[in-house]
């Protein structure tokens, strides 16, 4: 018989590990600041965890990644028999869902992050060419190219630091 | 929130319902694939370095998109998705004409980005309402980012259509070239009846094609005074040409060189 404060605890642990995880792509920030986990839930026997992974793009090509580490750090912790992650669209993953810590981690290794806009539509108005520059904090900034070097990053350009920069896109 | 991995296959549909959602799925898919492909083509030698790295990511969404819907057929048909992906003959791809011309020249292929943006974004918007829960969630997703693809290409029509004379009669000679193929990403499916009775498809694709006409047609009229009244040919997703079968053989060439290799 396992009590339910063993069994939150055990979920607890989990959210401790994957807030340990990497990014695979932007490695200053981790996969809960990012908000790509949607959810862990491990039954109270301890048999299954599992965990939902909500990607950023439909398309990244750092999901298999991310799979992986999930499974393996999982794994080694011990804290369930088997680990399954899935992928889901079930809640979409929006900029909105990265941490004020995750957006701070952003700026101090040279992102923009996303403009906060809240609401859930995403619309020509929504995605309007508006970034701070990391470096100097400025708002004279233009979009040299909503896409970038990978499918969730924009690259701006600063007319006061005359710096270029990159910003995780609004999506 | 639902069990993991409840709904994915979706209840009580007899076989005949199954198989028009499959061919609904493989024809959105294989519209996403081929696209991706062709714009691929232009990574390294895109008119200047900004569209390079555009037309590489639009690509690279699409074909993700693709592999997600793949994905999704995959378990009503239980198949694999590569497979699906890779392992077809040319004749069983089911992309709209318009997916089946080469490359071209640039304002060639703005004009198609630009037909293709607007068909699918009407396509998506009724897609994220189906009663098909894994769909309507990817379709849902699936249109934040083509927000982007959008955004990109009624920039490029804008801006051809200002550039000058010979630019601007390159791209009315695309549009005109390829507007009769475009209708055909509403082509009828097989099924359709099955798909609305059970709101798989929440409006028929008769349906989706006029409200697709009646946006882009005045943005058209600008651009090409005289453009004939068109709809889906009933072959539009089953002709394919040479041009199709020599992208096949390139898209296809990992795959069949060690058939059945994973890595």
């Amino acid at each position: 018989m396992v009590s339910a404060a063993t069994h939150g605890a055990r979920e607890r642990r989990a959210w401790d590990a994957l807030a340990q995880i990497p990014d695979p792509e932007i490695p200053a920030i981790s996969l809960v600041d990012l908000g790509v986990i949607g959810d862990v839930s491990i039954d109270e026997e301890g048999r299954i965890a599992h965990v939902e992974l909500l990607p950023t793009f439909v398309g990244c090509p750092a999901i298999e990644v991310m799979r992986h580490r999930i499974g393996e750090r999982l794994t080694e912790l011990g804290i369930a028999d088997r680990v399954e992650v899935k992928v889901s669209f079930a809640t979409p993953w929006t900029s909105e869902r990265i941490s004020e810590a995750g957006r701070e981690r952003l700026r101090r290794s040279g992102f923009a992050p996303p403009v906060m806009t809240g609401g859930d539509g995403l619309d020509q108005l929504a995605v309007l060419p508006i970034a701070e520059c990391p470096y100097c904090g400025s708002r004279n900034t233009t979009l040299d190219n909503p896409f970038g070097p990978t499918l969730c990053r924009a690259i701006y350009h600063c007319a006061d630091c005359r710096q270029p920069f990159e910003q995780f896109k609004r999506v | 929130m639902a069990e993991p991995g409840a709904s994915r296959t979706p209840p009580d549909l007899d076989i005949s319902a199954r198989d028009a959602l499959a061919d609904l799925l493989r024809s959105v898919a294989d519209d996403e694939f081929v696209i991706g492909f062709w714009d691929s083509e232009w990574t390294g030698i895109a008119p200047m370095l900004e569209e390079d790295v555009a037309t590489s990511s639009i690509a690279q969404d699409e074909i993700g998109h693709a592999r997600a819907l793949y994905e999704l057929l995959a378990t009503l048909t239980d198949d694999d998705a590569d497979r699906i992906a890779f392992g077809r003959d040319a004749d069983a791809y089911r992309h709209a004409a318009l997916l089946d011309h080469a490359r071209g020249d640039w304002a060639f292929s703005v004009a198609r980005r630009w037909l293709y943006e607007t068909a699918d974004a009407v396509r998506l918007a009724a897609l994220a309402r189906s009663s098909w829960e894994p769909l309507a969630q990817l379709a849902g997703k699936m249109r934040r980012e083509e927000t982007y693809h959008r955004m990109h290409a009624d920039v490029w029509l804008r801006r051809l259509s200002d550039a000058g004379p010979e630019v601007r009669q390159r791209l009315i000679d695309a549009l005109t070239r390829l507007w009769p193929d475009a209708q055909a990403v509403f082509v009828p499916l097989a099924g359709e009846d099955q798909l609305l009775r059970h709101g798989l498809l929440p409006e028929p694709m008769g349906a989706l094609h006029a409200t697709w006409q009646a946006e882009v047609g005045p943005i058209l009229a600008l651009v090409v005074p005289d453009l004939p009244a068109a709809a889906p040919s009933i072959d539009g997703r089953t002709r394919h040409s040479d041009d199709f079968r020599w992208l096949h053989g390139q898209f296809t060439l990992v795959a069949r060189s060690e058939v059945g290799a994973t890595w």
